[in-house]
């Protein structure tokens, strides 16, 4: 009784942060979205259901779609080249390693808007890589890099991507490479011994990657607003229109808590999947653990 | 030697500028334990490695049942190691890991839940196949990691100082299990290991390596009674060596000069000629203490006068220390007799040494470096 009170003493602080700055937040969020917006572009004093009620307008199931698509491939695409490079990444010596983990997280210093116009510059209709393109034949003369769905993809993946390599390669680090030996051993074949052996050991860095790219992924509106067209609006651009343009903060919010709610509900989904399907793992785990200790 | 089934063949490996294994030809025979032995850093595991496909060799080639693997990829050879960690995964079950070759292979689900199951036993694991190897003890996950390499049934077993990681008692009764394995599976096991007393006690072949070199291949009686030269004679058992001079020849024998230290006859065994450096080895149970005079009953009898200088009991055996002129001797003595009723020998006595001429071993040569390098403590 005395231990969990003391615990309970020390989680206060991070307890009241938390309850501060996010979850009072997110309250007022869901609450705006039921409120009345007033002449001036702030928030009326009635309770009022029509905001939710015209959140669906004409199009906006097609942007949430597009939002969720871009998001989901962005976060796999992510994955799929981080663990390759975190797994090189973790084989190599230390003295080439650092200069690949710097060249992954040098880009950071630069301003991300100066990043994504790099791209602008890179995916320009005169740019280097489209005449490049052109010219040897690869893509016919009429077709654009810049302003469509594929070119949000693009940077969506390339802005992503570190946040992924970073989790996975921290566990890949802490991965015995003799496993991988042994795999072969036993007559694995290079690959088999990847999915087998590796994989599963650093399945959970992969969870934690896929949560830490998903959910900016979900939210992002400065890329599709940058780099995509008029038909490759996401959430996040519909929510800054409201903002800035319609001045319409109940709206905004509304929006907001659909989005957040479409990243919960996955998150929920997969947590339940985990808690139902991985019960017996974890306890185990558990019960290692105080073997050890 | 019975039929060989692995060889190496002139196997050369360098790191760098390091040259680890120099010309190494080994043959092992078909179903037997072939230990490697040697001391930390001469190419033991570098040899397993090149065995297992880990690391190609510069120059040589392995041949496993007369058939030149020295290319092929660890996954494409009929051989399993027990690797020094276990290496055992550690997010599979026991029966997972065990199970891992048969699925491998593609084996049918009955025939993976009757051969995972039979090695499960065999190892005497059953009733722990759902823990993982976290949960294990560090003799259980020895297990499994034989079971997992047998599992397979490989035509050679390879294991890496398997019983490094063990306390003395668990490493003795995991030593005899081993045995009993071998004996019921019949695989031919390839033994790493720097400690001699194991390689002696379970071993039909044993290879003595040195400097990435095999120094010489015996059974283990050959190599305790009659060792190639001084680095053998003293790694493998406790010995007394003597470097002297033939001083004459006489039929089979001749009689041997030692400086600061009677003449001894020994037997002749390399044939030298009067004038011959020759170096001799001594084992201390070939020596008899005793505090009155023995009775001498051969003409190749030595008899030599000496003070005790330390004496150590060890209750099946005592060793004494016992200074003879400018030596100092190491001798066991066996207590065949109760031991209290016995007049017995103490720190100081008088003692008379006697050893038979023919329980002296020649050695082929004795170097000032082989015993530097014996008197560095393992790492
Ligand atoms: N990958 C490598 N790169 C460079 N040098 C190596 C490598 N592997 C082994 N060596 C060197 O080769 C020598 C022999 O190593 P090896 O591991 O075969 O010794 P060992 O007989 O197994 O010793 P121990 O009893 O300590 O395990 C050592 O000097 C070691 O430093
Ligand atoms: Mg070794």
């Amino acid at each position: 009784m005395k231990r969990s009170a003391n615990i309970f003493l020390l989680s206060l602080p991070s307890l009241l942060w938390l309850l501060i700055f996010y979850a009072l937040p997110v309250f007022i969020v869901f609450l705006f979205a039921f409120r009345t917006s007033d002449a001036y572009g702030g928030i009326g004093d009635k309770w009022t259901l029509d905001t939710v009620r015209n959140l669906f307008s004409p199009g906006f199931s097609a942007v949430i779609w597009r939002t969720v698509w871009l998001g989901v491939v962005s976060t796999a695409l992510s994955i799929v080249i981080a663990v390759p490079i975190a797994y090189h990444l973790a084989k190599m010596s230390p003295k080439l390693r650092n200069i690949v983990l710097m060249l992954i997280i040098v880009p950071f210093w630069t301003n991300f808007l100066i990043r994504i116009f790099a791209w602008k510059v890179f995916l320009n209709p005169e740019g280097i890589l489209r005449r490049t393109l052109v010219l040897i034949g690869l893509i016919p003369e009429e077709t654009m890099l810049l302003y469509n769905q594929w070119a949000v993809l693009a940077v969506m993946v390339y802005t992503y991507l570190p946040y992924a390599i970073l989790p996975i390669y921290a566990a890949a680090e802490k991965f015995d490479f003799a496993l991988l030996d042994a795999a072969k051993d036993l007559g694995a074949s290079s690959f088999q011994g990847f999915r087998k052996v590796f994989l599963p050991s650093i399945s959970k860095s992969i969870w934690v990657a896929v949560m830490v790219v998903l959910i900016p992924a979900l939210g992002a509106y400065l890329i599709p607003d940058l780099v995509g067209g008029p038909t490759s609006e996401m959430m996040g651009d519909r929510i800054a229109q409201s903002v800035f343009t319609e001045r319409n903060l109940p709206r905004a919010s509304a929006l907001s808590a659909l989005l957040m709610i479409t990243v919960f509900l996955p998150l929920l989904l997969m947590t339940a999947l985990k808690w139902i399907f991985g019960k017996d793992d974890e306890e185990e785990e558990s019960r290692t653990m105080g073997a050890r200790s | 030697m019975s039929d060989s089934i692995l060889q190496f063949q002139n196997i050369t490996k360098r790191f760098g500028s390091q040259t680890v294994l120099d010309n190494v030809s080994l043959d092992v025979g078909a179903g037997e334990i072939f230990s490697l032995l040697g001391p930390s850093g001469c190419g033991k595991t570098t040899l397993l490695r090149i065995c297992g496909g880990f690391e190609s060799p510069d120059n040589g080639r392995v041949i496993l049942d007369g058939k030149d693997i020295t290319s092929l990829p660890p996954n494409k050879r009929a051989i399993r190691t027990v690797f020094q960690n276990y290496a055992l995964f550690p997010h599979m079950t026991v029966w997972d890991n065990v199970a891992f070759g048969l699925k491998i292979a593609g084996a049918d689900k009955e025939t993976i839940t009757r051969e995972a199951g039979k090695y499960i036993e065999l190892v005497q694991l059953t009733g722990h196949e759902k823990k993982k190897p976290g949960q294990l003890s560090g003799g259980q996950r020895q297990r499994v990691a034989i079971a997992r390499a047998l599992v397979n049934k490989p035509k050679i077993l390879l294991l890496d100082e398997p019983l490094a990681a063990l306390d003395l008692k668990l490493r003795q009764r995991m030593l005899i299990e081993l045995d009993t394995i071998h004996d019921e599976v019949g695989i031919t096991f390839l033994f790493v290991t720097h400690d001699q007393q194991e390689a002696m006690s379970i071993s039909d072949h044993i290879a003595v390596m040195h400097n990435g070199s095999v120094e010489q291949v015996g059974n283990p009686v050959e190599l305790y009674e009659a060792p190639k030269n001084s680095f053998i004679a003293a790694f493998i058992g406790d010995t007394n060596f003597f470097d002297g001079i033939v001083e004459s020849v006489d039929g089979e024998y001749c009689t041997v000069a030692i400086k600061d230290f009677p003449s001894l006859k020994v037997y002749n065994d390399k044939k030298l000629k009067k004038g011959d450096k020759v170096n001799l080895s001594i084992r201390p149970e070939k020596f008899s203490i005793s505090s009155t005079e023995p009775r001498i009953t051969d003409a190749h009898t030595n008899l030599l006068r000496g003070k005790v200088e330390e004496v150590i009991y060890l209750g099946a055996h005592t060793r004494y220390w016992v200074r003879v002129q400018d030596w100092r001797i190491s001798v066991i003595k066996q207590h065949f007799s109760y031991a209290l009723d016995e007049k017995n020998i103490r720190w100081d006595d008088e003692v008379w040494l006697r050893f038979e001429g023919d329980n002296a071993y020649m050695l082929e040569r004795y170097t000032q470096e082989d015993e530097n390098l014996l008197a560095l403590p393992d790492i």
